[in-house]
């Protein structure tokens, strides 16, 4: 008897896996284009730097997307390194300060920019995580955790990159990196061994135009020692009020009204 | 079914968690911008303008027309020979000097692809020259810098050169060189026998004076880093003496004879010692010797031949060059002669190393395969980069901020490959900006003098 049922079972289960396996295929719709498509769209975003006409953008876009996903992923660094803990966990003390040290690690410029120069941004002090409030986080609990987390992702470069190429398309970036090129002239006198990244901030109108610009590390524009810093932020200020208004796209301005430049002129002196 | 309608909660919670993660992501948006052109910057020089009623400038009988047109040249030729900015074309210029001073349209001056502008006022009394200047960045439409300076109309060239330097500073970030002068060995006559004569200039070539006759052979004249004062070698009676000259006083004295083979004397970052290489039993080593209390100490202590020393310009360090590993190579040691280190290892032969003023790098000269090139790297031997090659160059000196150097290079004088010629010439750092430095006669032995205006 229960050979028999054992049997059954076996055939059954066969069955099912056959069946699991030939479902894709018999579901796939005969013609199916957008595939292959994006593919090649993704070589030409990737090589090139003119911008696709408005229409066609969009149309593409949707193609595109569920590729992109793909893509990115494999583009990615591995995702954010943080435990994944659960959100109704409450933080210990020495969680949070591991949290804390993730976050400066992971700047842009890791090296160079220390924590009273990167606290000096008004843009930046609401995203920087104050050691200062640990216990308050902890008596908080819930919430609280949760959006530290949230603030953690939106730091990590994985997931900047990722909010990044929900804004601007390949293409679209290509072409405003391409403007902005050309208006940048590097002051040549610059030192070998420092670090020369400037990050500016943006605000921006519809039309590309710059309503506000903020240069992010501005206490290091008048340490003793850097005034090749103050040069190198001038040229970067300099290139885009040259090259105003902005290529931005024609369209998805909330995603792009707030926008970082990060002027870096390392590859360009150190070779 | 059942273990779904368990965990329906925590499912929901699920979704909404990574839709939630999902928003976050969408956060600032980040472009990195990591090119950009390497163009010099377009820069405008208007004229100075001269206040009318102004009295006409007399230097050594000669009498200077415009004077605020002469000044602008000098920060143009300046500029220009930098590298690092383009002196823009005088007759582009839509604005006059005088309102530009006041307050220039900036709209005027960026249809001409400016992106910065200087201009200036000079106020000329019986025996003041009043100089101002402004640097406006014209993108920004705002002041950079203004300055005013007073001195002796005679001293106009200095004044163009200080402008100039803050000029540099406030758009590099780094200090100028344009107010400094030049030491080096005038040569005349033929190969065999040439005449040697220190001679002077500031750093553009203007100002040249001769400080020896030329009836004693005169070597390798060396600046101060701190002060006006030269080193020098000559040959006294067919032996070499150490000679000290104030260039503001033009006197002269002897630091003391040294035995044959003595060679290149260089002050330390101080100024307090000379620094210099001779053989006292047969061999060559390095010593220093205190310039107040004339005492010599002996640095190296080796079999091998150990000659060119510089220091570091911190005075910690001090690096030379020796054949102790079987070829001429360069080697770093502590300033007592401790610690020493090989920092050398290419192929070829190495010498002459000189300390940049900003300790970041030591140059050379190398040679490798009948060719000799001028180069830089680290102080500690990594990252080697050879600047020039050519037949016969070496010597290099650095401009007070590290950024120029100056050397000597003999060549043929003629197509025919006859004749003899040895000019000066200057690079910076890129390797691009390689520019010949006029001379009235030919030239060896360069060596940059600090900021006269420090």
């Amino acid at each position: 008897m229960s050979k028999n049922i054992f049997l059954s079972l076996a055939f059954h289960s066969v069955m099912i896996v056959l069946t699991a396996l030939s479902m894709p295929f018999m579901m796939r719709p005969p013609v199916d284009l957008p595939p292959i498509l994006s593919v090649e769209l993704i070589q030409i975003t990737d090589t090139t730097s003119i911008p696709f006409a408005a229409k066609a953008t969009e149309t593409l876009e949707k193609i595109k997307k569920k590729q992109e996903e793909k893509k990115l992923v494999s583009k990615q660094a591995p995702p954010s390194e943080q435990k994944k803990e659960k959100p109704d966990r409450i933080p210990l003390p020495d969680d949070l300060d591991k949290e804390k040290k993730k976050i400066v690690e992971k700047k842009q410029n890791p090296k160079e920019v220390k924590e009273t120069i990167r606290q000096a941004s008004e843009f930046e002090k609401k995203e920087l995580f104050d050691p200062n409030q640990i216990a308050a986080l902890i008596d908080k609990a819930k919430e609280e955790t949760a959006e530290t987390i949230k603030k953690n992702e939106k730091l990590t470069q994985s997931s900047v990159k990722n909010s990044f190429a929900n804004a601007l398309t390949l293409s679209q970036e290509d072409a405003l990196k391409a403007q902005i090129f050309g208006c940048w002239s590097l002051p040549l006198g610059l030192p070998y061994e420092e670090n020369l990244l400037v990050r500016i901030k943006l605000k921006l109108k519809e039309d590309g135009t710059i309503m506000k610009s903020e240069i992010l590390d501005h206490a290091r524009m008048n340490k003793p020692g850097q005034g090749f810093y103050k040069v190198l932020a001038e040229s970067a200020l300099r290139a885009l009020r040259i090259c105003q208004p902005l290529r931005v796209p024609p369209t998805g301005y909330e995603k792009w009204k707030d926008l970082q430049l990060n002027f870096d002129a390392n590859e360009m002196v150190k070779g | 079914m059942k273990w779904l309608k368990d965990n329906m909660k925590k499912i929901y919670f699920f979704i909404i968690y990574f839709l939630l993660l999902n928003n976050a992501a969408f956060g600032l948006v980040e472009v990195d911008i990591t090119r950009g052109n390497l163009d010099p910057l377009p820069i405008a020089i208007s004229p100075l303008y001269v206040e009318p009623g102004s009295v006409e400038v007399k230097v050594e009988n000669d009498i200077i027309k415009n004077i605020g047109e002469e000044i602008s040249k000098v920060i143009e030729v300046n500029f220009k020979r930098s590298g690092l900015f383009n002196p823009l074309k005088k007759d582009s210029f839509v604005q006059n000097p005088d309102i530009a001073h006041i307050k220039p349209r900036f709209e005027d001056w960026r249809l001409i692809k400016a992106q910065a502008l200087v201009t200036g006022k000079v106020t000329i009394t019986k025996d003041k020259l009043r100089t101002e200047f402004r640097l406006w960045d014209v993108v920004a439409a705002k002041e950079m810098i203004a300055l005013a300076f007073s001195t002796t109309p005679d001293n106009w060239r200095r004044v163009a050169h200080i402008i100039s330097d803050k000029i540099y500073q406030r758009l590099t970030g780094e200090e100028g060189y344009f107010d400094t002068r030049i030491i080096y060995v005038s040569e005349t006559g033929e190969k065999t026998q040439r005449f040697k004569k220190l001679a002077i200039m500031d750093q553009d070539g203007a100002n040249l004076k001769y400080l020896t006759l030329g009836n004693e052979l005169v070597l390798t004249p060396r600046f101060s880093p701190k002060n006006q004062l030269v080193t020098y070698l000559s040959y006294f009676k067919n032996l070499p003496r150490v000679y000290l000259l104030d260039i503001e006083t033009g006197i002269q004295e002897v630091v003391g004879d040294f035995p044959g083979m003595t060679f290149a004397p260089r002050f330390s970052p101080d100024g307090k010692k000379i620094i210099m290489s001779f053989a006292k039993d047969g061999n060559s080593e390095i010593y220093t010797m205190d310039i107040e209390t004339r005492v010599v100490e002996k640095i190296t202590d080796h079999t091998s031949i150990d000659t060119s020393p510089s220091y570091s310009p911190d005075g910690k360090y001090i690096c030379f060059n020796s054949d102790r590993s079987g070829l001429q190579q360069i080697y770093v040691m502590k300033s007592d002669g401790s610690n020493v280190k090989r920092i050398t290892f290419g192929k070829g032969l190495y010498g002459t190393p000189v300390w940049s003023p900003r300790g970041d790098l030591i140059a050379f000269t190398k040679v490798h395969k009948g060719k000799f090139y001028i180069g830089v790297m680290r102080a500690d031997g990594s990252g080697e980069r050879l600047l020039t090659e050519n037949f016969y160059q070496e010597a290099p000196s650095w401009s007070p901020n590290g950024r120029v150097l100056i050397f000597y290079r003999e060549t043929k004088s003629d197509a025919d490959g006859k004749g003899f010629s040895a000019k000066l010439w200057s690079i910076d750092l890129t390797g691009y900006n390689e520019r010949l430095v006029e001379t009235e006669t030919d030239g060896s032995d360069p060596s940059w003098s600090s900021l006269l205006s420090k």
